[in-house]
């Protein structure tokens, strides 16, 4: 696990950092081996992509956004982090998109077949919010298990380095409150910044993050200061509209497999999984081969598959969820309810993504409500 | 069963195959044989063990790779396991083609066991449908090594055809050594005089069953299992001594790509092998 979750919140010192040496900062951790990964605009969009310089923050932006929607904004101000989330997250480099993961080789003995190391990649992941943090560390259920561990995903996450954001707006999209996940970051980061007017409230989640704060001898924040960050976190969970009963919703939407809502649901849903492209938590693969003629190499590659594709669950004789009627319920009820049976956690961390991406404004929220608040028909489906 | 007492999985990455050289093919009946191989090193294949139940991904680089069960002696180390496979499509096709000598990639073992603790002192009724019949053998190549630690071991097994019965010769040497075998196919042929129907009606007009001390394991198309399950209990057997080895779409076998979930279970590594009453309710809802 990272040096982020040894972090004790009770001695976590808060510090000044003035937006006039932001760059300095970045210039420390690109410095120190790190390459940043932090919010940027890249077709129309706020997204995760490496960056070195102030200037490369969406300075001055927001995003608008509902179900089916989201655009951008100019600010009023020339705030870096005044945006909520975007299509992005950080499961892009912890679980890349793309993975090798091993490689056969023709040799005189026959086939050659060895792990394909993974590339040493060592991130500063800038702008994490706290939604963000709770999905990396369901995540980590997943892909650090007791019995397998996913190679890749614990080197990036045991050598990353989380400086995360608290939020300080909220998107109708949003309600994190009902996971309880945010808006604000209380573990799992090195630092955590809060944007003010003129600089960053800083606070200090482990020695990692301190040696930063320390080397740019940030001196402790002022009273004011703190008080004016509470208050923009206060603003953020303020504005949050949408709600999910999670704990009803975990008990109850296991029993609901067979109601006719799913038939509804499935008139709208393109089955286009763009839902679980951007949920930051969804996780299924698949794999494949990739031949390389000239080398008599054959590469096994990993990449993001998704419950909503169609052959994603084939069998002998087809696959087993044929409708998107079965793929809706498949994704609803694994993230809000089976995944606490295999992960002890929610999939769902309240981020909202998959109601903003959706191209026909699906929203997840709506589904779980009226599922299950039909009065209770007994039902099939309840191991 | 739990995670612990399963024998190791191959180094631990868990997506890295081994290289395995094909030893023997012997071919069953239409479009199935049995492949016996051993691991290329001679440290992995004395390392390897499995139990009955669990199964191995086999991997044709260029073409793919598929979920197998263990079909040979569970005493068998790495040095000689056995593997009976249907080709039916991309990859299975290709192993078709696989002769002595020739070479695939191999990772395992994976996935839960059959109940042989929980069968132990008592009564076991086997029910297999086709192709079902190949995860069991190691299951009743157990049995028969410890036969005394058991009580009476019934198989019950169906076929679509006569000449589709899976392991013919050894089913009548499975008789001389204490089993009691009941064979049934759907479609009988001119020299067929046994049963016609399916599996779980020979469980039906089974005799002397004792249900409180009988364990049912069973293996085959769902449907089947399904049914086989509903006998068992119509002869007053509990849910918790009925199990089953279900299948689903896997691509790496430990519970991280997430092709075979199941309503909360990850089939590659919370079964193939379930007991019923943790799966009952699953069973009964379409294209979960
Ligand atoms: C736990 C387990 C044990 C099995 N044991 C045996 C066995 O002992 N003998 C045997 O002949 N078959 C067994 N099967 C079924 C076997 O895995 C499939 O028949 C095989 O994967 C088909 O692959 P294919 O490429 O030839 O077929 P295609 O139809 O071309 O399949 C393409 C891909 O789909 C997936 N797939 C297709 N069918 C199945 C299926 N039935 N189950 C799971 N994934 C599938 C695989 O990823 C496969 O590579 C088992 C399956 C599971 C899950
Ligand atoms: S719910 Fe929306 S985003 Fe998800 S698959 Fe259906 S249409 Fe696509």
């Amino acid at each position: 696990m990272t040096s982020a979750t040894e972090s004790q919140e009770s001695n976590a010192a808060v510090v000044w950092l003035p937006r006039a040496i932001f760059q300095a900062f970045l210039d420390l951790l690109s410095a120190d081996g790190y390459q940043i990964i932090g919010p940027r605009i890249e077709q129309g969009a706020i997204v995760y992509a490496p960056l070195e310089r102030v200037e490369d923050l969406p300075l001055g932006w927001t995003d608008e956004q509902g179900p089916g929607l989201y655009r951008l904004k100019k600010r009023a101000d020339e705030a870096a982090f005044g945006y909520v989330v975007g299509p992005h997250s950080w499961k892009r480099f912890l679980f890349p998109p793309q993975t090798d993961l091993m490689r056969s080789k023709q040799t005189d003995e026959g086939w050659d077949m060895s792990p394909v190391e993974p590339a040493d990649d060592k991130y500063a992941f800038l702008g994490v919010r706290a939604c963000e943090l709770a999905a990396m560390e369901v995540q980590d259920r997943v892909f650090m298990t007791p019995m397998f561990t996913d190679e890749l995903y614990q080197r990036r996450r045991s050598q990353s380095l989380i400086i995360a954001v608290n939020c300080t707006s909220a998107a109708p999209t949003c309600f994190c409150t009902s996971m309880n996940s945010g808006p604000k970051c209380h573990k799992g980061f090195d630092l955590a910044l809060t944007e003010l007017t003129g600089g960053f409230v800083v606070e200090i989640g482990s020695e990692l993050g301190r040696r930063f704060t320390d080397r740019l001898m940030l001196v402790p924040v002022t009273t004011q200061r703190e008080q004016d960050a509470a208050a923009a976190q206060q603003q953020a969970v303020d504005q949050i509209t949408r709600t999910l009963d999670r704990e009803h919703v975990q008990s109850t939407l296991k029993n609901r497999l067979n109601h006719k809502r799913w038939d509804e649901v499935a008139e709208k849903c393109l089955s286009c999984a763009n839902c679980t492209m951007v949920c930051p938590t969804c996780f299924c693969s698949s794999v494949d081969d990739v031949t390389n003629l000239v080398d008599e190499e054959v590469i096994r590659q990993r990449h993001w598959d998704s419950c909503f594709n169609f052959d994603f669950s084939h069998i002998s004789g087809g696959p087993v969820r044929d409708q998107t009627r079965s793929r809706y319920r498949q994704w609803l009820t694994h993230k809000l309810t089976h995944w606490v049976d295999q992960f002890g956690t929610s999939g769902c961390v309240g981020c909202g993504r998959c109601i903003a991406w959706c191209p026909v404004g699906i929203d997840l929220t709506e589904e779980a409500r009226i599922l299950c608040e039909d009065p209770a028909v007994p039902e099939e489906g309840q191991p | 069963m739990n995670a612990e007492s399963r024998p190791a999985t191959l180094a631990c990455h868990p997506w890295v195959a081994h290289v395995a050289i094909v030893t023997e093919v012997r071919s069953e009946i239409d479009s199935v044989a049995t492949f016996r191989m051993r691991f290329r090193d001679p440290e992995i294949a004395r390392q390897y063990r499995f139990l009955p139940g669990q199964f191995n991904m086999l991997y044709l680089p260029s073409c793919g790779e598929s979920a197998i069960s263990h079909s040979g002696p569970p005493e068998n180390s790495g040095e000689d396991f056995w593997h009976t496979i249907r080709f039916v499509g991309r990859v299975t096709d290709s192993i078709a083609k696989l002769k002595v000598g020739d070479q695939l990639g191999v990772r395992g073992p994976f996935g839960s066991a059959w109940p042989l603790d929980a069968c132990r002192g008592r009564d076991v009724i086997i029910m297999s449908g086709g192709l079902g019949l190949a995860p069991l053998r190691p299951m009743i190549y157990a049995l028969i090594a410890q036969r005394e630690s058991y009580g009476r071991v019934v198989l019950l097994h169906g076929a679509r055809t006569p000449d589709t019965i899976l392991y013919p010769e050894e089913i009548s040497q499975w008789r001389d050594h204490g089993i009691e075998v009941e064979l049934t196919v759907d479609r009988a042929s001119n020299e067929w005089d046994g049963n016609v129907g399916v599996v779980p009606l020979l469980l039906d007009r089974l005799s002397n069953v004792r249900p409180s001390e009988t364990e049912v394991v069973t293996c085959g198309p769902e449907i089947m299992m399904h049914y086989s399950a509903v006998s068992a209990l119509g002869r007053g057997i509990p849910e918790t001594s009925i199990w089953m080895s279900m299948e689903r779409n896997m691509q790496c076998a430990a519970g991280l790509c997430g092709h075979c979930q199941w309503g909360p279970w990850f089939v590659c590594k919370d079964g193939p092998v379930f007991r019923y009453d943790t799966i009952r309710s699953l069973l009964k809802v379409r294209d979960l």
